[in-house]
């Protein structure tokens, strides 16, 4: 499975990083290799070997429906970019 | 007070030898000092050091003190600290004071430490050298022209040079072993779930974990005891009754198995590494253990699955920077689609992309199974080599890494190279298990080489007792860098 330059620009958008021209033909550069590198993988077979998604069977925790958490938005919101009336702003997204 | 180790300075100021601000102030400047040679600090904040160092004084004197009240410890800059810059490394974090504390630095305040300031790391705890940091690449205190490794590459360092004497550090593929090795000190990962990962900026989730660095295994205990501990905040923290690390140490190793890898002691590992791990493992020998080749077939193959994991886990981990609940956002932009990309590629280093991009790609519609499952089942089989050597073994041992500190610059082009360094170190994070790593001689130009113990889960306590003994014949724990 080769990458090519549509695969990369594909990945930057869902990613959304911006990846201009020149800088995607770089970067196509490094992925090729790493996925040599990740190709080893196929070389095993790994057929009847459960996915491993953690080191310990830990189960969720339950715990009571209660409120834990006091009010701290003034204090989380003071550390973002831009904020008024208690609310994050962004650009607008509905013309 | 140059060189007495956490357990030294804490009798220091238990007998009011001197005083946790005399301490502080002590090392405070130090870093000072060498900061502009090493780069191994991002936050110095010297009147918070002082505050804190006073009050932990008033505790010493009011009868209040526990076992590390007053000593002063740096922590990386990757656990959120109250009222501190906490960066991750990263521009996209360069302006981010924590609004809380993680685990760690609420575990370490709790017990009246005081904090030193945030070290350097490789951006987000991606890299294997500290040269991807925002901040600018640490200088290893045994040669300024080569790494300390990474990513806790800031925090090894400090320790080494004896800027503190010991820091916090994280490990998700070897980021405390490594730099611990290449530095000289000891650094340990502990087992998955031990340590609280709440506040400590995530990477790969399944895999991260933090331990201490310090100079002596005895040390590593003393801070582990501090930094473990059920947290409800983190899903994966395990509920497992308190535990004194320390209680095995005086232990005799008569007796004990050591398995030896040989996929550990094969062709590609520097000869004066060899050379020296051979030398430590002839140590254990006088020392009345047993040795025993084991196999671990799997572990060639750890590279490539971390690869695939730990950028998987990284690309959702870290969507949430964005520019909008906090960090940094990218000055112009047309939309707010343009204001992510922008942020995201104005605001992290080429590493962080990579990773995103790859994990991105691996968890895409058509590739999942092919990349991400397939490696997940790998993870499985790579886990179940280490359940099989440990029937046959208590500790298993070998170098922590393939080579001893390499020049700055010198893999920095080629990210493959990179990922190469950390192949003894990766699947110890994928099986969970708990790590060190701990000095045992030089290479032939005078740079640290680094033993490794692997141990089963939650075999720590025993692990620091084989360290410690070790350490209690041999001194090369107590080599000083040239110029310290």
């Amino acid at each position: 499975m080769a990458l090519n330059l549509a695969d990369v620009t594909r990945i930057a958008e869902l990613a959304r990083i911006e990846v201009d021209g020149e800088e995607a033909a770089a970067v196509l550069g490094q992925l090729t290799r790493i996925f040599d590198l990740i190709g080893e993988m196929q070389a095993v077979d790994t057929g009847g070997v459960e996915p491993m998604a953690h080191a310990q069977d830990v189960m969720a925790r339950l715990r009571e429906d209660v409120v834990t958490e006091g009010d701290q938005h003034a204090l989380f919101q003071q550390v973002a970019p831009q904020v008024e009336a208690g609310l994050y702003l962004v650009p607008k997204v509905i013309e | 007070m140059l060189n007495l180790t956490v357990k030294q300075l804490a009798a220091g100021l238990a007998a009011r030898q001197f005083s946790s601000a005399e301490l502080t102030s002590f090392f405070l400047s130090r870093i000072k000092a060498m900061q502009p040679a090493l780069n191994a600090f991002i936050t110095v904040d010297e009147e918070a050091s002082l505050a804190a160092a006073r009050e932990a004084d008033r505790r010493l004197a009011g009868g209040q003190g526990g076992p590390l009240t007053g000593v002063p410890i740096a922590h990386k800059d990757i656990f959120c600290t109250r009222g501190w810059l906490t960066t991750c490394g990263s521009k996209i974090l360069s302006n981010f004071v924590a609004p809380y504390d993680a685990h760690v630095i609420e575990r370490f305040r709790d017990a009246g430490t005081v904090i030193l300031g945030k070290t350097n790391m490789d951006e987000f705890a991606m890299g294997s050298s500290n040269e991807t940091s925002f901040y600018g690449p640490v200088r290893n205190p045994w040669n300024r022209e080569t790494v300390p490794g990474g990513s806790s590459g800031g925090s090894a360092a400090a320790v080494a040079a004896r800027l503190a004497p010991a820091a916090t550090a994280t490990d998700t593929g070897g980021s405390i072993r490594q730099p611990a090795a290449l530095t000289g000190i000891c650094g340990l990962k502990p087992t998955y779930g031990l340590v609280s990962r709440y506040g400590m900026i995530a990477f790969a989730s399944s895999l991260d974990q933090g331990g201490p660095m310090a100079r002596t295994a005895e040390d590593l205990a003393l801070l582990l005891g501090a930094m473990a501990g059920f947290d409800a905040r983190d899903s994966t923290s395990l509920e497992r009754p308190a535990e004194d690390y320390t209680r095995e140490l005086a232990r005799p190793l008569a007796g004990l198995r050591i398995g030896l890898p040989k996929e550990f002691f094969a062709a590609g590992t520097d000869p004066d590494v060899a050379r020296a791990v051979d030398a430590a493992i002839a140590e254990y020998r006088r020392l009345g253990c047993e040795t025993v080749e084991v196999s671990l077939p799997n572990m060639k193959l750890s590279v490539p699955v971390y690869y695939v994991l730990a950028p998987a886990e990284a690309s959702s981990n870290l969507a949430r920077f964005d520019g909008v609940r906090y960090g940094w956002r990218a000055p112009e932009y047309a939309d707010l689609a343009d204001m992510y990309a922008k942020t995201r590629a104005q605001g992290f280093g080429a590493e962080v992309k990579r990773r995103i991009l790859i994990g991105t790609y691996v968890l895409s519609h058509g590739y999942y199974d092919a990349y991400y499952i397939k490696a997940q089942r790998l993870r499985r089989l790579i886990a179940q080599d280490f359940v099989a050597a440990f029937r046959k073994c208590d500790v298993i041992m070998g170098p922590t890494s393939p080579s001893t500190a390499f020049r700055i610059g010198e893999k920095a082009a080629d990210p493959v190279q990179m990922y190469l360094s950390d192949i003894f170190t990766i699947a110890v994070n994928l099986a969970g298990l708990p790590g060190m790593s701990i000095p045992c001689g030089f290479d032939g130009s005078g740079l640290p080489v680094g033993l490794q113990l692997i141990g089963n889960y939650f075999s720590e306590a025993r692990m620091l007792n084989v360290a410690h003994q070790y350490q209690q014949a041999t001194d090369w724990h107590a080599r000083v860098p040239p110029g310290i």
